[in-house]
């Protein structure tokens, strides 16, 4: 029978009662899983980079990040080239969907993208796609802002692409920080979970 | 166990909202808790259904049971040690 070596160290005797019972099999998993997690930190630790700056991209970043936080995992989130739109103050009004060169997304009837061209199009969809999430109570940036805050998610700007694009420190949400591609890699290289969204 | 037979110290009522929220009010309301003091979740989310077991296992809380009430996902959950 197999025995866990940590068996004695979670008080679980095996001696005169050959049958675990669950709470038994319970405590030696949850110490393997402790014991793992102490050897390894990167469990705990969720490094995600945002380089997209619309308002459909803008969801799985902040999304993932408040989650991996509520799971107990240190997380961050390293905002570079466009993503930058997510954690800029006027975030509401630079965040929006684009249907052109997109065909997964879904419209009321088929249209060519030469129509989808036309001016007025993209707000046109923005608004669609606001409303949607806003009919069925999709939770919306600025409460994942304030989330992510809440639960002490990084929020890192990329000081590279603010330098290029023009934006200065003041033009962002309270609570960014900022840094370059060393801040985020220091944070990656303990992290297991690394995503470039 | 018959769930109206689990005392739960907190109800956290997630009605009408979509992922991530019932996880992450969960986990904050969690928070609050004591080692082995059960905490009620009420949520309309189908998405809860796989969400919340991950969350628990992952966290080391122990999902006691859940199940189906008019069209409600009800969960009882039982905060663990470092949970």
């Amino acid at each position: 029978m197999y025995t866990s070596p940590r068996a004695k160290l979670v008080n679980v005797s095996t001696i005169g009662n050959p049958v675990l019972d669950e709470e038994a099999v319970r405590r030696i998993v949850r110490s393997e899983i402790e014991h793992a997690d102490a050897k390894d930190p990167g469990t705990a630790s969720a490094a995600l980079i945002a380089s997209k700056g619309t308002l459909d991209w803008a969801y799985p970043p902040l999304i993932l990040a408040t989650t991996a936080a509520s799971l107990g995992m240190e997380a961050s989130i390293f905002f570079t080239f466009y993503g930058l739109n997510i954690v800029h103050k006027d975030y509401d009004r630079l965040l929006k969907v684009s249907p052109l060169g997109n065909p997964a997304m879904p419209m009321p009837v088929p249209m060519p993208n030469l129509v989808l061209g036309l001016p007025g199009m993209g707000p046109i969809a923005t608004k669609m796609m606001q409303s949607k999430f806003r009919r069925k109570n999709v939770t919306t940036i600025r409460e994942l802002l304030d989330l992510a805050r809440d639960l002490d998610v990084g929020l890192i700007a990329c000081q590279m692409t603010m330098d290029a694009f023009g934006y200065k420190a003041d033009d962002f949400i309270q609570g960014v920080r900022f840094g370059g591609a060393a801040a985020f890699l220091a944070k990656a290289r303990k992290a297991h979970l690394t995503l470039f969204i | 166990m018959a769930s109206t037979d689990i005392e739960a110290k907190v109800v956290v009522d997630a009605r009408g909202l979509l992922c991530p929220m019932p996880v992450v009010k969960t986990a904050k309301a969690m928070k609050e808790l004591q080692t082995g003091e059960v905490l009620k979740l009420i949520s309309t989310d189908r998405g809860s259904v796989a969400d919340i077991p991950a969350w628990a296992e992952s966290t080391n809380n122990e999902l006691i049971e859940w199940h189906e009430e008019a069209g409600d996902f009800v969960f009882h959950l039982r905060k663990g040690q470092g949970g």
